[in-house]
């Protein structure tokens, strides 16, 4: 091997291979620098912790520039989001590596793939004029006017009924992160040993007895990774979210009313940002959301990571 | 009855209950996807003619015309970006799965996975400041940039897996031929996997084409067919985007027409892409 590795066109090979491949490392280390330095004037303007919760973002006027409307908004969002699919997509997962016939799973794969490549400007297409005029007119509307009959106090809580806000950008969100949930759970279920399976049935469990007590806990891990890395998508989703939010970064915000997200404060003003600080802002808030997705990315793999050795231990 | 045969019966209650739940959300998980591709189907091919893929958009307000700019410019942009993207993705996936024990292979692994995760819209941010800045204005060549870095993670990750599927002994025949390793790679390994490398490419192409987000402030957009890269160009995401939040009944259609053509576009490279990876070693 030693004779190997010492042949001079090895070493030449090796060696460009090394230096694009080290292109890869560059570019993750140039977008945390590049991102934090073009939002520096924002945030030595402002504090790191002052930007991060001020509550005022007014570039007209007072050029403050807080960003924790887009945090809170982002937050919200991408939970409610995450809450709404999970059990869904479970309910896919499950369905799919358990008890659909071989090739209903197989379509069932496909959808989940396909659903993950439908791009963000279509589902926000259909948002924008399917579902958000549906929800104003058959869901915000009635339980608008029955709250100003019956409940008032409820109405600050509901806000205007436009159709275009925070309710609108969940559901949508909900729905396009389902198969990154969907497609670890089912790999982690498929990956349970079939001794398991097959211990419990011995034992006469039913279907769901065998799932909810031999297969589930085994595959928790893969099933919460997928839940993050669902989670890491809706945080950084910007077209869909951004045409149905109403932008809005008014604070509090309201089930019904607009709202803004980190990603669709950057997308909606970035081009019409003359003034450095402005633009720095945005890149700020850029440099936040970078810090937010490696977090929860990272949070993923170290799930996924545990899990691995959960099951390797268990072979 | 026994308190047994109550038990059994609560649990097949249990039992029945949880299936149709899984079933109920199986159904729901699929519902949204279900409705968009009905709806993009129905409007779409209504709003679609030749002249749709054959001449350019028309000024706000009249009917008419297409969107063959954003069509050539999505070719363009994707491809230039998908040149700069090859070089970067490919070595960083050989290094990965051909010397395994390199030395600079935990940190790529951590990093291209990372990279992976990010908000394509970053890469927008991060093609701006590296591209847009410094040449002074919006250009085709920045969106290709832009991505570009976001195909490359994608593209490394792909190579990897793809070639720690050859096996072993396709290696260890050419070295017991006393190839060296470069040739190995290139004339062995890499011809062995061409049809997953393939696969991966066209994978990568088909989500750098739905990509909006991060062209918005590097190919801008143009509302005229334009083929020189360094001034601002259409893609179909940006005028989709663009028509979508207008006030004008025309440009609503094209845009229902433009994520038909979209989402044709990406289920062709996806099937192509199936096909390609069934051919096994």
């Amino acid at each position: 091997m030693r004779r190997l590795y010492s042949h001079f066109g090895d070493r030449l090979f090796a060696f460009f291979l090394l230096l694009l491949a080290l292109g890869v490392v560059a570019l993750a280390l140039l977008m945390a620098y590049e991102l934090y330095r073009g939002g520096s004037l924002a945030l030595g303007r402002f504090g790191l912790l002052g930007f991060a919760l001020g509550r005022e973002w007014d570039p007209v006027v007072q050029k403050a520039f807080g960003a924790w409307p887009y945090i809170l908004g982002t937050f919200i969002v991408s939970f409610s989001a995450l809450f709404l699919s999970f059990f869904p997509a479970l309910a896919a997962a499950i369905f799919a590596a358990e008890y659909a016939p071989r090739w209903l799973a197989q379509i069932i794969n496909f959808l989940l793939d396909l659903m993950a490549a439908v791009p963000s400007v279509v589902y926000g297409l259909w948002g924008i004029f399917v579902l958000a005029p549906w929800l104003r007119d058959k869901v915000q509307l009635p339980l608008y006017m029955w709250a100003a009959e019956h409940l008032p106090g409820l109405l600050p809580l509901l806000g205007v009924p436009t159709g275009y806000g925070l309710m609108t950008a969940v559901l949508i969100l909900a729905s396009m992160i389902v198969p990154y949930t969907a497609a670890l759970a089912r790999d982690a279920i498929a990956l349970v040993p079939k001794e398991h399976r097959e211990a419990a049935y011995a034992l006469g469990a039913t279907r769901w007895e065998v799932m909810r007590l031999a297969i589930l806990p085994l595959a928790r891990g893969g099933i919460i990774a997928g839940a993050f890395l669902a989670l890491a998508r809706a945080v950084g989703e910007t077209m869909a979210v951004t045409m149905v939010i109403g932008n809005s970064h008014k604070l509090p915000y309201t089930l019904f009313g607009g709202a803004a997200t980190m990603p669709s404060v950057i997308a909606n003003e970035f081009t019409e940002a003359v003034e450095d600080l402005h633009l720095s802002a945005l890149i700020a808030v850029g440099f936040l959301l970078f810090l937010v997705s490696m977090l929860v990315n990272s949070t993923a793999a170290y799930v996924l990571r545990r899990q691995e050795r959960l099951v390797k231990g268990v072979l | 009855m026994t308190a047994k045969d109550l038990a059994l019966k609560r649990r097949y209650r249990t039992e029945r209950l949880m299936m149709a739940l899984v079933a109920l959300g199986t159904l729901l998980a699929f519902l949204v996807l279900f409705l968009v591709l009905a709806y993009a189907l129905f409007q779409g091919v209504g709003a679609l003619n030749l002249d749709f893929f054959l001449k350019d958009m028309r000024p706000p307000g009249e009917t008419g015309g297409g969107l063959r700019q954003a069509i050539v410019g999505t070719l363009i942009v994707d491809g230039l970006g998908l040149l700069i993207a090859l070089p970067f993705g490919l070595a960083a996936g050989v290094l990965l799965a051909e010397y395994p024990d390199h030395p600079v292979n935990p940190y790529l692994r951590l990093l291209s996975d990372t990279l992976n995760g990010m908000p394509a819209i970053l890469f927008g941010l991060l093609a701006f400041i590296l591209i847009v800045k410094p040449m002074g204005g919006f250009s085709g060549l920045s969106g290709a940039f832009a991505l570009g870095f976001l195909m490359i993670p994608i593209l490394a990750r792909s190579t990897e897996g793809v070639l720690s599927l050859v096996p072993k002994e396709i290696r260890e025949a050419g070295l017991a031929l006393g190839l060296p390793r470069w040739r190995v790679i290139l004339s062995l390994v890499l011809p062995t996997a061409r049809a997953g490398l393939i696969t991966g490419v066209l994978l990568a192409f088909a989500r750098a084409a739905g990509e909006a987000a991060p062209l918005l402030f590097t190919a801008f957009g143009s509302p005229l067919l334009e083929l020189n890269p360094l001034k601002p160009m259409d893609t179909l995401p940006l005028r989709l985007f663009a028509f979508a939040i207008s006030p004008y009944e025309d440009w609503h259609r094209q845009a229902w027409a433009a994520g038909l053509v979209l989402f044709g576009l990406i289920t062709l490279t996806s099937l192509l892409a199936r096909r390609a990876s069934r051919r096994r070693f």
